[in-house]
C-alpha cells in the first residue's frame, strides 16, 4: 500500500504514544454544564430556554432560523441557572446557557430508529436537528456541507481520519472503536452525496485504525460501501488539512478563496461521521464527544468521553487530573493550532478535540531574533507562501504588497513559525495582516 | 489551581529544536574536518590565521554593537562562522595583520553596515576575500606546499592546469596534498563536512548540486570539444574553491535565493560564472566572483522564481 502525501510540512514530536493504549474513560456527567450558544460558524443563535427552566437531556436550548447555524442542546438534565456571558475558548467573552445537573436523572437512553426509508433531504434535516458540527476543529455546520447546490457535485468523498496534530489521539480511538458505527455513517453521507469514490484517509501512524476499517470494509454487507478505500497518508504535520487531505490523494488543488466542493471533493471528518451516524440511528444529539487530555504534566493522559459543556475547572476536580508538573500552557486542541487558555473557565464544546497541559519547558515562549532568510518556512508551507516575506510585509503594513504575496492563502496552520530558527512568531504577524488588511 | 503564570500565545505552542545558534554551531562543526586538514597541512601558519580572522570579525562585531549601542549578538556564533569561513579561503603564509583585517572588512563593510545578520547582500567572508584580494593581490596569490618543512612557493592546481596543462592527480585533490587556501585543499574533509550539514538539515540539497552539477556538466562538455587541452570534470570538482564554495559559500542562507526554483538558478548561475572564469578568464579561479555576482542578483531571482498560487490552475 503506498503512502500518500503533500509537499512541504514538518515532523513534529508526535506524542501519542504515551495515551494511545490508554481505554477510553467515561467519568459521567459533570455537576453543571456551561452551553455556550453559538458553537459553530454561521449566524448566532438565540436562547430558547429562560433563568428558571427544567431542561432534559439533549433538548434544544438555542437555535437560529438562519440554515447556516447549527441549534445547541442540554447536554444534561438539570434547571437553567442563568444566561450570560462567559469565556469561550476561542471567541473570548459569548453568550452561554448554565445548567445545574438534576442528580436524579439517568443517562438518557437512546432508542435505535428505523433508518431506510430517510430520503436525503430527511436525513439533511435530521443531522441539522442534532447539532452537528466538523467536530475536526472548524465547526463548520455538517448540515450545510452535506446540502449540496444543484450546479454542483461530489465525485470523491474523503473521510478525515488523519489526525495530524501532535497528542491528540480522539480520532484514533473512535476509529478503532467504532469503526463499523462509522462505516454506517459514512453509507449515510453516500446515501446523501452519491459520490463515485469515498476515501478514508489515515496516517501510517495509526495502524491499528487502518486494519480495523479493511477488515471492517471486507466483512461490511452493506453494498454502499463497497466504493470506500482505506488510504494511507505520510505522518507529517498538516496532513490532515482539508487542501493538504485532496492534494496528497488526487493531486487536485482546491482554488484560493475556494471550497473542495467547487473541484468536485468534500471532507469530513471521522468524528464527525459518527455523530451522524448516532444522529440518523439513534436520534441523538451532539452533547458528548472524546476528547484527548494529555500533555507532560500529566501522568495518567487519556482519552475521555466528555459532555459538551463541561469547564475545564469541572474537569480537572472531577476527572482525577493529576497534574505533576506546574503546567506553563493550557490548550484547547492541538500544539499546532489550538488555543492557550489565560484559566479554567473554558467549557469543552462540539469541536474541542483535546485539552492539553504542557510544562513550561515543552512550551517555552522564545524572544524574536533577526531573521537569516534561511527559508525553512518557505520549504515547509503546505500553500507555496512565503511566510517570511510576507511578515516583512505586515511589519511595514504594506498591506497591498501583503496581497500581492497571498496572505489570506495562508491557513495558519503554524508549520512556518514551528521551523523558524530565530523563532519569529509567523503566524501571528500573518494574523494581523489579515486583520489590518480587514480594517479592524 | 494556580492559574496566574499560565502563559498566552498565539499558537503554535511547540517548536522545533533548531534556532540560529544550533545552526551555526553546526556550521562550525562541519567545517571541523576542513579545519584539522589544514591544522594538519599547514601546522601553526593555519592555527594563526584562523584565530587572526577570527579575532577580526568577533571584535568587529562586539565593537560595532557597542557602539551603536545594540544588543551584543556574538553569542549567536554568526561572527565566528563569518571569521572561520573567512580563515578557509585565504592562503596559508598571508600576515596576520591582515586576516585581521579581513575580518574587520567581513563585518564592517559586509554585514553591520547593512543591519547585521540577516541583511547583508554579500557573503561577508567572501567580500573581505576580495577586498583582500585587491588589496594585496600578491600575497593574496602566494601558496606554500603543505606540509612543506620549509615555506617553498608552489602553484594551486588549477593554476599548474591553466598555464602548465599539469594535471594534479585525483588522490592529492581528495585527500589534500596540494597548494591552495587553508580549506580547499582536501575535498574529503568538506564532503565530510557537506554530509554533516544536510543531515542535520542545516543546508538544502540544492544548491550545492546545481553548483557542482553545472561546473562537472560544463567540464565535461569541454573536454568532449577540446579531448587534448581541456582538464577533465573531475578534475574541475575537486580542484580549486568549488567545494568549499558550494557546501559553505553558496549555501549561505542569508545571501541566497529563499526559493526552490531560485536556488537552482543560483547554483547554476555560480557554476557557469566559475567555469568562465576558469576556462576563458584571466584568473585560474573563479569560484568567489561566481558566488558574490550570483549574491547580487538574489533578491531579483527571489522576486522572479515565486511559486505558482496553491490551486490557482483551478481558478474557473
Amino acid at each position: 500500500m503506498s503512502i500518500l502525501t503533500f509537499l512541504g510540512g514538518i515532523h513534529p514530536e508526535y506524542q501519542k504514544d504515551r495515551s494511545i493504549s490508554e481505554p477510553l474513560r467515561e467519568p459521567g456527567f459533570p455537576e453543571s454544564a456551561v452551553i455556550p450558544l453559538s458553537q459553530h460558524i454561521g449566524a448566532p443563535n438565540e436562547a430558547i430556554v429562560k433563568k428558571g427552566d427544567i431542561v432534559e437531556e439533549g433538548e434544544v436550548i438555542g437555535r437560529s432560523e438562519s440554515f447556516i447555524s447549527s441549534p445547541v442542546h442540554s447536554s444534561i438534565a438539570g434547571t437553567v441557572l442563568d444566561i450570560k456571558k462567559t469565556f469561550h475558548p476561542s471567541l473570548g467573552p459569548a453568550e452561554a446557557v448554565f445548567i445545574q445537573r438534576d442528580k436524579t436523572k439517568e443517562k438518557k437512553k437512546y432508542k435505535v430508529q428505523d433508518v431506510d426509508n430517510f430520503t436525503s433531504k430527511e436525513l439533511i434535516e435530521k443531522i441539522r436537528e442534532a447539532g452537528i458540527v466538523g467536530m475536526g476543529g472548524a465547526a463548520f455546520p455538517t448540515h450545510v456541507k452535506l446540502n449540496i447546490p444543484e450546479n454542483k457535485s461530489v465525485e470523491i468523498l474523503i473521510i478525515n481520519g488523519a489526525e495530524c496534530e501532535p497528542y491528540l489521539i480522539c480520532d484514533h480511538s473512535i476509529m478503532h472503536r467504532k469503526t463499523k458505527e462509522i462505516l454506517q455513517g459514512i453509507e449515510i453521507a453516500i446515501k446523501i452525496l452519491s459520490p463515485e469514490n469515498v476515501y478514508i484517509a489515515i496516517e501510517d501512524n495509526k495502524k491499528a485504525a487502518v486494519f480495523a476499517f479493511k477488515k471492517a470494509i471486507k466483512n461490511a454487507p452493506y453494498g454502499l460501501i463497497s466504493k470506500t478505500k482505506v488510504v494511507l497518508m505520510e505522518t507529517k504535520y498538516p496532513q490532515g488539512g482539508e487542501k493538504q487531505l485532496i492534494k496528497a490523494i488526487t493531486g487536485e488543488e482546491v482554488p484560493p478563496g475556494g471550497l473542495p466542493l467547487d473541484i468536485g471533493f468534500l471532507v469530513h471528518n471521522v468524528g464527525t461521521i459518527y455523530a451522524m451516524y448516532e444522529a440518523i440511528y439513534f436520534n441523538k444529539p451532539l452533547t458528548e464527544r472524546i476528547i484527548t487530555i494529555s500533555g507532560d504534566c500529566l501522568h495518567r493522559p487519556g482519552n475521555y468521553m466528555v459532555r459538551v459543556g463541561t469547564t475545564l475547572r469541572e474537569i480537572i476536580d472531577q476527572y482525577g487530573i493529576e497534574l505533576y508538573k506546574k503546567p506553563g500552557k493550557i490548550i484547547f486542541g492541538g500544539p499546532m493550532m489550538g488555543i492557550a487558555q489565560p484559566g479554567t473557565e473554558a467549557p469543552v464544546l462540539k469541536n474541542t478535540s483535546g485539552i492539553l497541559f504542557l510544562s513550561e519547558e515543552s512550551a517555552r515562549v522564545f524572544k524574536e531574533e533577526q531573521c537569516i532568510r534561511c527559508a525553512k518556512c518557505v520549504d515547509v508551507c503546505p500553500v507555496r507562501l512565503l511566510p517570511t516575506e510576507i511578515t516583512k510585509t505586515v511589519k511595514k503594513k504594506y498591506w497591498d504588497k501583503a496581497k500581492e504575496l497571498n496572505i489570506s492563502d495562508c491557513m495558519e496552520c503554524g508549520s512556518c513559525s514551528y521551523v523558524c530558527p530565530a523563532r519569529i512568531p509567523l503566524v501571528q504577524y500573518i494574523k494581523e495582516g489579515k486583520n489590518g488588511i480587514a480594517g479592524k | 489551581m494556580d492559574t496566574k503564570k499560565l502563559k498566552i500565545t498565539v499558537s503554535p505552542h511547540v517548536f522545533s529544536a533548531i534556532d540560529t545558534k544550533y545552526m551555526m554551531k553546526g556550521v562550525i562543526k562541519a567545517l571541523l574536518p576542513a579545519v584539522a586538514a589544514s591544522l594538519y597541512f599547514f601546522r601553526l601558519q593555519a592555527a594563526g590565521i584562523i584565530l587572526a580572522s577570527v579575532a577580526g570579525t568577533v571584535c568587529t562585531e562586539l565593537v560595532l554593537q557597542l557602539a551603536r549601542k545594540k544588543q551584543v549578538r556574538i553569542g549567536d556564533y554568526s561572527a565566528v562562522v563569518s571569521g572561520l569561513l573567512l580563515a578557509m579561503v585565504l592562503p596559508p603564509s598571508l600576515p596576520l595583520w591582515m586576516c585581521f583585517l579581513g575580518g574587520v572588512v567581513a563585518i564592517g563593510l559586509s554585514k553591520d553596515i547593512f543591519g547585521g545578520l540577516g541583511s547583508n547582500i554579500f557573503n561577508p567572508a567572501l567580500l573581505a576575500r576580495a577586498f583582500l584580494m585587491a588589496a594585496f593581490p600578491v600575497a593574496l596569490t602566494t601558496w606554500v606546499n603543505p606540509r612543506g618543512v620549509d615555506a617553498v612557493t608552489t602553484a594551486t592546481p588549477l593554476a599548474l592546469s591553466k598555464f602548465e596543462h599539469i594535471i594534479t592527480s585525483y588522490p592529492a585533490l581528495f585527500f589534500g596534498r596540494v597548494g591552495g587556501s587553508l580549506g580547499e585543499t582536501s575535498a574529503l574533509a568538506l564532503l565530510v563536512g557537506l554530509a554533516y550539514l544536510l543531515y542535520k538539515k542545516i543546508i538544502e540539497y540544492r544548491i550545492p548540486v546545481a553548483f557542482i552539477g553545472t561546473v562537472a556538466i560544463f567540464a565535461g562538455v569541454m573536454k568532449l570539444l577540446d579531448p587534448a587541452g581541456a582538464a577533465p570534470p573531475l578534475f574541475h570538482v575537486l580542484a580549486g574553491g568549488l567545494l568549499l564554495g558550494a557546501i559553505f559559500m553558496a549555501t549561505d542562507p542569508v545571501t541566497s535565493p529563499v526559493t526552490k526554483k531560485g536556488r537552482w538558478i543560483f547554483g547554476i548561475g555560480c557554476g557557469l560564472i566559475a567555469m568562465i572564469i576558469r576556462v576563458w578568464g584571466g584568473l585560474p579561479e573563479g569560484v568567489m566572483y561566481s558566488i558574490l555576482l550570483m549574491n547580487a542578483v538574489t533578491p531579483l531571482i527571489n522576486r522572479v522564481t515565486r511559486s505558482k498560487r496553491f490551486g490557482e490552475k483551478n481558478v474557473k
